[in-house]
C-alpha cells in the first residue's frame, strides 16, 4: 500500500526518437519521494530529452510515464504542473522582469483561465523567496542576476507551483564555484523537508557531494543506477565519459574524482590500494 | 508610480486630449460655444449658442468625434497587437505586420478600389486579406518541423512578401488617373475616410478583442519565457497563442479598414510603455492601449492641424517613429524594459 505511494514518478519501457534518430532506447526509472536523483552522461546521451519526457513535456514513442500511478498524458496539464516543477537551464531572458513577476508565474497552475495574481499569489510568492534567503532580490530584474541568483528564483518559483517533485536541467551549469556549492546548499536543504529532485549534471563530484542516487544515462540506455557510492567508480566513469580517473574516499565516507591527468602533471601517484586518499611525491 | 495611479492617470489624460481634439479643426468655433455645446450635451439644458444647435451636433457628433474616437481605436490597437506579439515571440523588435496581416490587408484594400464601387466592399475585403495573410503564415509554419515560433516569423516574412508582390500586381494594373492614387494614398495612412458608420461598425470587435487580450495578458509573461517553460507551468501553448494572434491580427486588420498602413505605433509604443510601467504584460497591455490612444490622437490632430492640407497620418507617424526607435535601439543594450 505504502509502495504505490512512494513511487512518484515511474518510466516503463521508455523510447524517444527525434524524426528516426532514437534518442532514449528503453528506459525504466522509478523515482521514490524525497530521493535526489544525479542523471550522468555525456553529451547527447538523452539526458534532458528523458527529464523533458518525464516532465511529460515530449510524448514517448513507446512506453509509459506514470505520475503517481497515473499515466502522465492522461493528466491535465495544470495538475501535472502542480505536482511537478521543470527547472530549465538556466538562460538569461528578454524581458526584464522582476524576480517577483518570475516567481508569480509559478502560480499560474492554480489559476482559472482568465485570471490575476491575487494577494494570496503575492504572499506566497514571497513567501518562497524568503525561504531561499532571496527576498531582497524581489524587486531586482531578472535579467540582472547572476546566473545563480536566477536559479534560485527559478527553484522559488517551482516552489510556489506547490509541486513537490523539481525536475532540474543541468542547474549548475554557468554559475560560478561559490554559486554552485550554494545552490547544492539548497537542493540539500529541500530535499530534507521531502522534496524530490531530479537532476542532471556533468559533475560526478556534484552527485557525490548530494549523495543518495545516481543513474548513468548513454546513449539512451540506462548503465548504472543506484546508490551513488556504488555507481560511481573508476570503471563506470570511464565507460561513460572515456575519462580516466580515480575515485577516492576521503575521510572514509566522501568520495572525490581524481583525474590522472593531474596525477601525472603534478608528478603525484595516487595509492589507492585502501580506497583512501593518499598523494605521492614521485621523486622521494 | 503605483499601478492604479498609472491607469488612471492615463484613462484621464485620454479623456481630456479627446475632448480637446473635439474642439480642434478647421470650421471655426469658439472656445465659449464648444463649452456651451458640452454643457448642454452634459446638463441636457438648451445653452444659447453663436451657431446652431443643429450645426455643432453634427460638426461634432457626426463628423469629429467618429475621427476622434478612431484615432484612439487605431492608436490602441496597434499597440496592444504590437505589445502583444513582442511578448509572445520573445522579440522586442517585431510588430503587429510580423505576420503579414498589414501587407495581407492593403492588397485587399487596393484590389477593393479596383474590382468594387461600394466603400464597404473595399473594407471588408481589407479585413478579409488581412485575416488570410495570416492563415497563410500560420499554415506555413505549421507545414514545418521545428521550433513554432521561428517558424511563424518565417511563415509571416514569406506571407508578407507575397501579399506586398501581389500589391504591385493591382497597382500596374490599377487605372493611373483614378485608381491609383486613391490606393497610394490610402497605404500612406489617414483618418479621414474614418466616417461614422464604418467607426461604431469596428469599434466592436476592436474594443472586445482588446478586452480580451487585457484578459489574457498574463499568459503573455509566460509565453515570452519559452515554449517549454511555459508548457512545464501548465498553459497550453498552442492554443493559447493562437487565439492571442488571432485577437492581435483581428484588430490589426481592422485598423487597416479605419485607416490604411499606419506604420511604427505597433513598435513603438510597447517600448515607451515598457520605459513607463516595466516589461510585466499585466500592466504593459492595458498602458500600451492607453498610451497607443493618446499618441495616435495627438499625431492625428497634428497632422490635420499643422498645414492648410492634411498630412497623411503614416507619414507623421514614421517621421516620429523612426528617430524615436533609434533611440530606443541606445537605450535597449541594458536589457528591454527596465
Amino acid at each position: 500500500m505504502k509502495v504505490i505511494e512512494m513511487n512518484l514518478i515511474e518510466a516503463r519501457g521508455v523510447k524517444f526518437s527525434y524524426d528516426t534518430k532514437p534518442v532514449l532506447r528503453d528506459i525504466n526509472l522509478t523515482v521514490h519521494k524525497g530521493e535526489v536523483v544525479s542523471l550522468l552522461g555525456p553529451n547527447g546521451s538523452g539526458k534532458s530529452t528523458l527529464l523533458k519526457v518525464m516532465l511529460g513535456l515530449l510524448r514517448p514513442s513507446a512506453g509509459s510515464i506514470r505520475l503517481k500511478g497515473t499515466e502522465i498524458a492522461r493528466i491535465d496539464a495544470k495538475a501535472v504542473a502542480r505536482q511537478i516543477a521543470y527547472v530549465p537551464q538556466t538562460h538569461k531572458g528578454t524581458f526584464s522582469y522582476k524576480v517577483i513577476d518570475v516567481v508569480l508565474m509559478g502560480r499560474l497552475p492554480h489559476k482559472p483561465f482568465f485570471f490575476s495574481y491575487n494577494r494570496k499569489d503575492r504572499d506566497i510568492a514571497f513567501e518562497k523567496l524568503d525561504r531561499l534567503s532571496i527576498s531582497h532580490l524581489a524587486e531586482r530584474p531578472y535579467t540582472e542576476l547572476s546566473g545563480g541568483e536566477r536559479q534560485l528564483t527559478l527553484i522559488a518559483r517551482a516552489m510556489a507551483q506547490g509541486a513537490e517533485i523539481f525536475v532540474l536541467d543541468e542547474p549548475a551549469t554557468g554559475l560560478d564555484y561559490g554559486n554552485q556549492l550554494r545552490l547544492l546548499e539548497q537542493i540539500i536543504k529541500l530535499s530534507r523537508e521531502g522534496y524530490t529532485f531530479i537532476k542532471s549534471t556533468h559533475s560526478p563530484e556534484h552527485a557525490f557531494w548530494l549523495g543518495d542516487r545516481s543513474v548513468m544515462i548513454k546513449e539512451g540506455v540506462i548503465i548504472g543506477d543506484g546508490k551513488t557510492e556504488a555507481i560511481i567508480d573508476q570503471e563506470s566513469l570511464h565507460t561513460l565519459y572515456n575519462a580516466k580517473v580515480s575515485v577516492m574516499k576521503v575521510n572514509g565516507s566522501l568520495r572525490v574524482c581524481v583525474p590522472h591527468v593531474i596525477t601525472n602533471h603534478t608528478r603525484m601517484t595516487v595509492k589507492s590500494e585502501k580506497d583512501e586518499i593518499m598523494f605521492l611525491p614521485l621523486n622521494l | 508610480m503605483k499601478r492604479p495611479t498609472v491607469i488612471t492617470s492615463l484613462t484621464l489624460l485620454l479623456i481630456v486630449m479627446g475632448v480637446i481634439s473635439l474642439t480642434l479643426g478647421k470650421y471655426p468655433v469658439t472656445l465659449r460655444d464648444t463649452a456651451l455645446f458640452l454643457l448642454a450635451k452634459i446638463t441636457g439644458q438648451q445653452q444659447a449658442t453663436a451657431l446652431s444647435m443643429d450645426l455643432l451636433d453634427s460638426l461634432f457628433l457626426s463628423i469629429r468625434l467618429p475621427r476622434v474616437v478612431a484615432a484612439v481605436l487605431v492608436g490602441s490597437s496597434l499597440s496592444v497587437a504590437g505589445a502583444a506579439f513582442q511578448a509572445m515571440f520573445i522579440n522586442p523588435l517585431v510588430s503587429p505586420s510580423l505576420l503579414g496581416v498589414l501587407a495581407g490587408a492593403s492588397f485587399g484594400a487596393a484590389l477593393g478600389m479596383i474590382l468594387f464601387k461600394s466603400w464597404l466592399a473595399v473594407q471588408v475585403s481589407t479585413f478579409v486579406f488581412g485575416f488570410i495573410s495570416v492563415m497563410v503564415a500560420v499554415g506555413i509554419a505549421r507545414m514545418f518541423k521545428g521550433s513554432a515560433i521561428l517558424l511563424l516569423i518565417l511563415g509571416g516574412v514569406i506571407s508578407g512578401a507575397m501579399f506586398t508582390s501581389l500589391l504591385s500586381v493591382v497597382k500596374y494594373c490599377a487605372d493611373p488617373y483614378e485608381k491609383l492614387p486613391a490606393i497610394v494614398y490610402w497605404l500612406m495612412g489617414g483618418l479621414s475616410y474614418a466616417d461614422a458608420q464604418t467607426v461604431w461598425i469596428t469599434a466592436v470587435p476592436m474594443v472586445i478583442s482588446m478586452i480580451m487580450l487585457v484578459a489574457m495578458s498574463g499568459y503573455l509573461n509566460v509565453l515570452s519565457m519559452g515554449d517549454e517553460e511555459a508548457r512545464a507551468l501548465g498553459v497550453p501553448v498552442e492554443k493559447i497563442r493562437l487565439l492571442m494572434i488571432f485577437l492581435a491580427s483581428l484588430v490589426s486588420s481592422l485598423t487597416v479598414v479605419m485607416g490604411g498602413m499606419i506604420g511604427w505605433v505597433g513598435l513603438i509604443i510597447p517600448h515607451i510603455s515598457r520605459m513607463l510601467v516595466g516589461p510585466d504584460n499585466k500592466i504593459l497591455i492595458p498602458v500600451s492601449i492607453l498610451i497607443g490612444g493618446i499618441y495616435l490622437l495627438l499625431v492625428d490632430d497634428i497632422s490635420r492641424m499643422l498645414f492648410d492640407t492634411e498630412i497623411p497620418i503614416g507619414i507623421v507617424t514614421s517621421l516620429v517613429g523612426i528617430p524615436f526607435f533609434v533611440f530606443v535601439m541606445k537605450k535597449a543594450n541594458r536589457g528591454w524594459g527596465s
